[in-house]
């Protein structure tokens, strides 16, 4: 099978009510991107958008950004859902052999919109929907059954919010670097037991773009250094009312862990990931999701977090950019973590980079609750 | 110039989608429905090949892709399986005022859980793993809500 | 390179403007189990399922995670992929590159809306630009209008050549038990229906309806072993224009004529109105059913009216265009253009009952949507 690469990268700084439009940040995103990977916006035959109408108060909402993201009169398409799936679209295209050079999108203007109200449209409306349950108390369902099933404690989670915001402090890109204690995560505001505030993550306004391409046109368009391959990947959905679920149990994300270990190669995830970006939306997903990919044994996630295997300096790196907790463009999340594993696999990270690294995981989420994953293994 | 933008008053037009909607309810819940509005009955369905019970029920078998046509009246006993107490406010969403409580209840003859309000208690004394039963609303229009909330089985 | 693709089954609803029985997941179960049944197969042999509606016409955020159950995608490699009006044929060009890439072997694709649920025209305005467009020039009949009376102006189309078009899809829909609307219609019942908004009458106009399809794509290997006459898959191309209604060509149709001229070159197509058995094509509005013949490089510009008194596209003609009816008959939105890409698939495959245009061996489906943009499939019984 052909391979593809990621040869370019560009983002916005996060924003809290950015003066910028969507729009306006998918065309500094994408330009960067195209600059980054030393191509002309020509080089480029196809788009994949990530965009969501309900996020941008727009029908259609991916016409808006269609000029910005350089596809006038270009074949472009957009999915729904996390930049990890659009770029897993990408990677289709390219494979199927109908394009060389894909821009893949995705932005996000959280503040401009209510996350209460948007995440309450993802649930049933003729079930759910009207007992007025949203992305945060749903996470509070699957938190506490979590905590439940495997004899956890919330201090236990409070320590993925303090080490991903202690990450943030080497990260100037991160929207919230923050030296934090236990202790400040047990006492701020309790908002859905057992979530209290350093549990959630902000809602954050960012864009972002991957250039990917062919192996072919890879190798004619730019250096090895800028080269980073997509080596492996993975989705899959569980079941769509929450309690269908056993929301502590994470079948589906092993599904789609297993789908990517095996393209690419990997048999013993724990020893041949070298780090991860994982979906911490909430502090407790962390450990939760490491276990569904197989890094650790279910339930044992928070003890291996309090042995420091997830710190930067640990045994397997976990959100070293500051995750999700210290930024969280929802729909973008998932490109933002690929661009900081590509920054990472280049060497580019600056202060927070990595020694030695070869592989990386980058980990992306549709739905409530982490109803739908994609994997993705990247690598040198 | 780009300076030109230092100086610029940045201005923010409201909006807010206005679209009504009606969402046609479907042989499958709006059976469920009748039977809560009409007789405070909670009834699910069941799956011919695997024979697993949802409540709510379900048009195919999440597992088998089956049609569903075996229902089957549960007493409206259950477990609190996971919950959780919301302390913040969202007047438009939520029907009742913070803090409340959530839970996933498993209805006692059913393979699924539910989600509702679990009432009639001290959110802080909630837990996993309690006995609970259905209270209906006196006025019932054909929507979960016609079930008030789940309360602790004394 | 990539695999060859073909579409092994086709399933739909019957579509109506309100299916007050079927909620939307109903909808969706009812065309999936049709075209399971269509390929003889069942959701265990679906690898990987794709799809895609708009959103604000239910109000659904993730749909592809509510649609779970209805998709059977528990469990399974799923996403959402949406354009606007051309949703059905971005759902069918995905399922399309799903097998192509080689990752999975047999997908599902799926589009569906139920338009029933909202006020159409309210969702579709919220697409034009809040702070510049969205008040004086938005939702989908004032533009259509605009670019006919330009074309009438332009090259002396009249609005009976539009009726023509009109009457031949309404007719069509007689021959089609999935139609919406069914409804023997004359040219002068075109004429004489209300106007909407000038020249664009109600009669030439699509409703808007409640559905769902489902169409099953498969690799070379799986197709031959599953499906006796595979509708194999020779192109699928889009094209896009401009973000800003102000900034679009509007005599002809740039996008569907890049996108055509793209797919017939990777197809092999050289004189598509010899070529083609048969097309079904998004024509929202009978007017599009005019100029955009000339896009499609049937004829000069301006050539289109000449062709369409001539009776070139009837049943009967040179090239049928929609047997099935069309959207003029049929518009669950984010389902209609896939619609056009499984009847173009029965066409070849010769499951097209009292529609088919016999012996089809060649097909051309088009949607359209957004900002006047094009997505394009060319179908062949040939392996491509």
């Amino acid at each position: 099978m052909e391979k593809v690469a990621i040869i370019g990268v560009g983002y916005t700084k996060y924003d809290r009510n950015s003066p910028l439009t969507f729009a306006e940040m998918v065309f500094e995103a994408t330009t960067k991107a195209i600059k980054d990977a030393g191509i002309s916006k020509d080089d480029v035959d196809n788009i994949v958008s990530a965009s969501s109408d309900f996020w941008d108060g727009r029908t259609i909402s991916s016409m808006a950004i269609s000029d910005a993201a350089n596809a006038y009169g270009k074949d472009i398409t957009t999915v729904e859902g996390d930049g990890t799936f659009a770029a897993l679209y990408g990677m289709m295209r390219i494979l199927s052999g109908s394009y060389g050079v894909t821009v893949v999108c995705a932005h996000h203007k959280g503040t401009e919109s209510s996350m209460n109200g948007i995440t309450n449209c993802a649930f049933d409306p003729l079930v759910e929907r009207k007992l007025g349950i949203d992305a945060i108390s749903s996470a509070a369902l699957q938190a506490r059954r979590y905590m439940d099933k495997y004899g956890l404690l919330e201090e236990q989670f409070a320590l993925v919010s303090v080490k991903n915001h202690g990450n943030a402090m080497r990260n100037p890109l991160a929207l919230l670097p923050m030296e934090i204690t236990v202790e400040d995560v047990m006492n701020s505001r309790k908002i859905a037991d057992p979530l209290k505030l350093l549990d959630c993550s902000p809602v954050t306004d960012g864009a972002c773009t991957l250039i990917l391409a062919a192996e072919r046109n890879a190798k004619k368009l730019t250096t090895n250094k800028k080269r980073v391959w997509m080596k492996g990947v993975g989705h899959c959905s569980d079941a769509f009312r929450l309690g269908d679920r056993d929301l502590a149990d994470t079948r589906a994300l092993a599904k789609a862990a297993k789908r990517a270990y095996a393209m690419a190669g990997i048999s013993d995830p724990g020893k041949e990931i070298d780090f991860a970006e994982v979906y911490d939306a909430f502090s407790y997903m962390e450990p939760l999701w490491l276990e569904g990919l197989g890094i650790c044994d279910d339930g044992m996630g928070c003890e291996y977090l309090e042995r420091g295997w997830f710190d930067a300096g640990g045994r397997l790196p976990v959100n070293v950019s500051g995750g999700r907790l210290s930024a969280n463009p929802v729909m973008s999340a998932g490109l933002y973590a690929m661009a900081e594993a590509v920054q990472q696999l280049r060497g580019e990270a600056k202060k927070h980079q990595l020694r030695g690294v070869e592989t990386a995981l980058v980990h992306g989420i549709n739905g409530m609750c982490g109803q739908s994953h994609c994997v993705w293994v990247l690598g040198k | 110039m780009p300076g030109w933008k230092d100086d610029v008053d940045v201005l923010v037009h409201e909006g807010k989608i206005s679209v009504p909607y009606s969402w046609t309810v479907g042989s499958t819940l709006s059976r469920f429905y009748c039977e809560l509005r009409d007789n405070a009955k909670i009834w699910a369905n069941r799956c011919p090949s695997c024979g697993k019970v949802f409540a709510p029920p379900k048009i195919k078998c999440i597992d088998c892709y089956e049609d569903l046509h075996d229902w089957v009246e549960l007493p409206g006993t259950g477990t609190v399986e996971t919950y959780t107490v919301v302390r913040y406010e969202e007047p438009v969403l939520h029907p009742r005022k913070a803090p409340f409580a959530y839970g996933i209840i498993k209805m006692d003859g059913a393979d699924t859980g539910m989600v509702h309000f679990i009432g009639d208690v001290d959110p802080e004394e909630v837990k996993a793993g309690m006995r609970v039963e259905a209270v209906f609303e006196d006025e019932r229009e054909g929507n979960i809500l016609d079930i008030k909330h789940f309360r602790p089985i004394t | 390179m990539g695999k060859r693709v073909g579409i092994i089954g086709v399933g739909q609803t019957h579509h109506a403007a309100k299916r007050l029985d079927a909620s939307g997941t109903e909808l969706i179960a009812e065309a999936v189990t049709r075209a399971l049944d269509d390929a003889q197969l069942t959701m265990a042999d679906i690898d990987a399922i794709v799809v895609g509606n708009m959103d604000h016409f239910e109000n659904i955020n993730y749909v592809d995670m509510w649609a779970i159950d209805g998709l059977g995608a528990c469990m399974k490699p799923v996403f959402k992929v949406t354009t606007g009006g051309t949703t059905g044929t971005t759902v069918g060009a995905c399922g399309y590159y799903h097998v192509a890439s080689g990752l999975f072997d047999v997908v599902l694709a799926v589009g569906w809306e139920k338009n029933s649920e909202s006020d159409t025209q309210a969702a579709i305005t919220t697409c034009a630009n809040p702070t510049l467009e969205r008040d004086p020039f938005a939702g989908a009949i004032g533009p259509l209008a605009t670019e006919y009376s330009m074309y009438m102006k332009a090259y002396g189309a009249t609005e009976e050549d539009s009726a023509m078009v009109a009457a031949r899809d309404r007719n069509n829909a007689l021959n089609n038990p999935y139609a919406h609307s069914r409804q023997a219609v004359t040219v002068e019942d075109v004429m004489n229906s209300p106007m909407l908004s000038y020249p664009v009458k109600f009669l030439d106009m699509c409703p808007r309806s409640d559905g769902s399809c489902a169409v099953i794509f498969a690799t070379e290997e799986k197709a031959k072993k599953l499906c006796d006459r595979p509708a194999w898959v020779h192109a699928s191309v889009v094209r896009h224009d401009y973000t800003h209604f102000g900034d679009l060509e509007w005599k002809f149709m740039p996008t569907l004529e890049r996108a055509s001229a793209a797919a017939y070159k990777l197809a092999g197509i050289s004189s598509p109105l010899k070529e083609f058995d048969v097309a079904e094509l998004y024509i929202p509005c009978s007017t599009c059913g005019v100029k955009w013949m000339d896009s499609l490089w049937f004829c000069e510009h301006g050539g289109a009216p000449k062709l369409i008194r001539k009776g070139i596209f009837e049943m009967d003609g040179q090239l049928p265009i929609n047997p099935s009816g069309g959207v003029i008959a049929t518009n669950p939105i984010g389902a209609t253009a896939l619609i056009r890409v499984g009847e173009a698939a029965w066409q070849i495959m010769g499951r097209a009952g009292d529609r088919q245009v016999k012996g089809a061996k060649k097909a051309l489906c088009t949607g359209f949507g957004g900002c006047s943009w094009t997505d394009l499939m060319i179908l062949g019984a040939d392996l491509p």
